[in-house]
């Protein structure tokens, strides 16, 4: 119970610290409720607009994960393909150096003309941006596989797709983990740059809505749902990492990055 | 079962490592290689395995049987070579999974109770020490029955009471197969070996064996009487003004 109990202790600790301090600037700086509003304010109007940001958040956390699951799996399977394949790697490889340095977000503006306002353009924002990190993160734990295992495949007799399968891809798989925070961290601006840039629904369009009509509270109230959204979604992410692809093994734990 | 040819100069990146190679290794028997560190002990290992490197053989390596010796060959190496990922059961039948062959883990389960493990199917390797390792990888092994195997400083990493417990193991259950091992331990060569060559710049010497069956018994007076004539043909006045 102890155990359990302290590092939520500690956050509420942090959370409070954090509220505390924000309520001090609001005092201190006298700033009107329409510049800076207070935690109590933006509480309120959480409490009041449950509805409507619900409904909004909705939309953008469904745009969310799709965009997130479709990225990640082009992403592996691409990563796959160009472990795999020598001729795929030749030519693909510079177009993702490329593609990596190109900022995506830059892109949201002829996305939304391409695809229109609704949810593709979104989708395909955050697939674009989730696509890169995920790629090249698994393709390059698919390539270092150990001197030992290598040769455990030569003289096994490995075929190459068997090699890729039961070999390289497990390993690699705390490679993954890091490319999926990487991710997972990064989806959520991708999804709310989307809305800023042309959308009618959506917590990123409710936030400017909401800035340009002087309704402060409301635009903080979304933040602090998209927020919660996000951490949500890495709390999901740091399970499913730690159950399921290193088992966790005394030695090994090196080898995934502490991000909490 | 087969026995196993290698002649000729053994290259290594452009420069000559051993000159003169006549190594004959006899079907069904034990042939040790013992040498120094860096005279291309483990080379030859992976030379007879069939793995990559910048080696080179200016000569020949044949099988007695005529045959091919690719996918012929099984290789227990000083790391075990595990999958840190997968069970006991997994790791013994990877052979079979990379070949796309059925893994038979009946028989795994039966060879990793051979090798002493019984109870342990489902450990991952991290939670083994090293000898139960090199166990696995002792089973890993069998399980693929290679006419050939190959065994390169397999025991190095052990403890010396373990190593000697391991040395039984490995001799009774790859019995009557073509093993070649490549040590620096002189007691681990006169204790399995059948033929016994020491490695050097200029070839291969052969050792003089006792004539008791292997495992030989590390406290019999032969064995004993082998060992102190290989460490004494070891250290040779040379070497002694290196080392004081």
């Amino acid at each position: 119970m102890h155990r359990l109990n302290t590092p939520v202790l500690r956050g509420a600790l942090a959370m409070g610290g954090a509220l505390a301090l924000w309520q001090g600037v609001v005092w201190v700086s006298g700033a009107p409720h329409f510049i800076l509003p207070g935690p109590g304010r933006v509480a309120i109007s959480l409490w009041a607009n449950a509805a409507l940001l619900l409904e909004h958040a909705r939309f953008t956390a469904i745009n969310l994960l799709t965009g997130l699951a479709a990225g990640v799996a082009l992403g592996v399977a691409t990563a796959l393909n160009l472990a795999l394949s020598p001729g795929a790697r030749l030519m693909l490889r510079p177009m993702l150096i490329f593609a990596q340095a190109a900022p995506v977000f830059a892109l949201a503006p002829i996305l939304t003309l391409w695809l229109g306002y609704g949810a593709t353009s979104k989708i395909v924002v955050v697939m674009l941006v989730v696509y890169f990190p995920v790629t090249s993160a698994f393709f390059d734990g698919l390539m270092r596989l150990p001197a030992p295992l290598a040769d455990l495949a030569q003289i096994m007799r490995a075929s190459p797709l068997r090699r890729l399968l039961l070999l390289q891809a497990p390993h690699a798989l705390p490679a993954l983990a890091s490319g999926l925070r990487l991710a997972v961290v990064t989806a959520p601006f991708a999804v709310v740059v989307g809305e800023w840039v042309g959308s009618s629904r959506g917590l990123g369009y409710l936030m400017l809505m909401a800035n340009g009509r002087g309704q402060t509270d409301l635009m903080f109230a979304a933040l602090v749902v998209l927020a919660a959204q996000s951490l949500v979604l890495f709390a999901a992410l740091e399970r499913l990492a730690r159950g399921g692809t290193t088992a966790p093994q005394a030695g090994q734990a090196g080898a995934m990055p502490d991000f909490g | 079962m087969t026995a196993l040819h290698l002649h000729g100069d053994l290259w290594m990146a452009g420069a000559r490592l051993i000159r003169g190679l006549a190594l004959d290794m006899p079907a069904g028997r034990w042939s040790c290689l013992l040498g120094p560190s860096g005279v291309g002990k483990s080379t030859i290992a992976r030379l007879i395995a069939g793995l990559p490197g910048p080696h080179r053989l200016e000569g020949a390596l044949s099988a007695g049987d005529g045959m091919p010796l690719a996918g012929r060959v099984a290789m227990m190496a000083q790391d075990a070579q595990l999958l840190p990922w997968a069970d006991l059961v997994h790791n013994v039948t990877i052979g079979a999974r990379l070949r796309r062959a059925r893994p038979d883990t009946d028989r795994a389960r039966a060879l990793l109770s051979a090798v002493g493990l019984a109870g342990l199917e489902a450990r991952r390797p991290a939670a083994l020490s090293g000898g139960q390792r090199q166990r696995v990888a002792l089973a890993r092994t069998l399980i693929e029955d290679s006419p050939l195997v190959v065994m390169d400083e397999p025991f190095s990493a052990l403890d010396t009471v373990t190593r000697l417990a391991m040395q039984d193991l490995a001799a009774k259950l790859l019995a009557a197969r073509t093993v070649i091992v490549i040590t620096h331990d002189p007691l681990e060569a006169i204790r399995l070996s059948d033929r016994a060559w020491l490695l050097g710049p200029d070839g291969a010497e052969a050792l003089d064996l006792p004539d008791t069956a292997t495992p030989r018994d590390w406290r019999a007076q032969a064995t004993l009487a082998a060992q102190a004539a290989l460490l004494t043909r070891l250290h040779r006045p040379e070497d002694a003004a290196c080392t004081g």
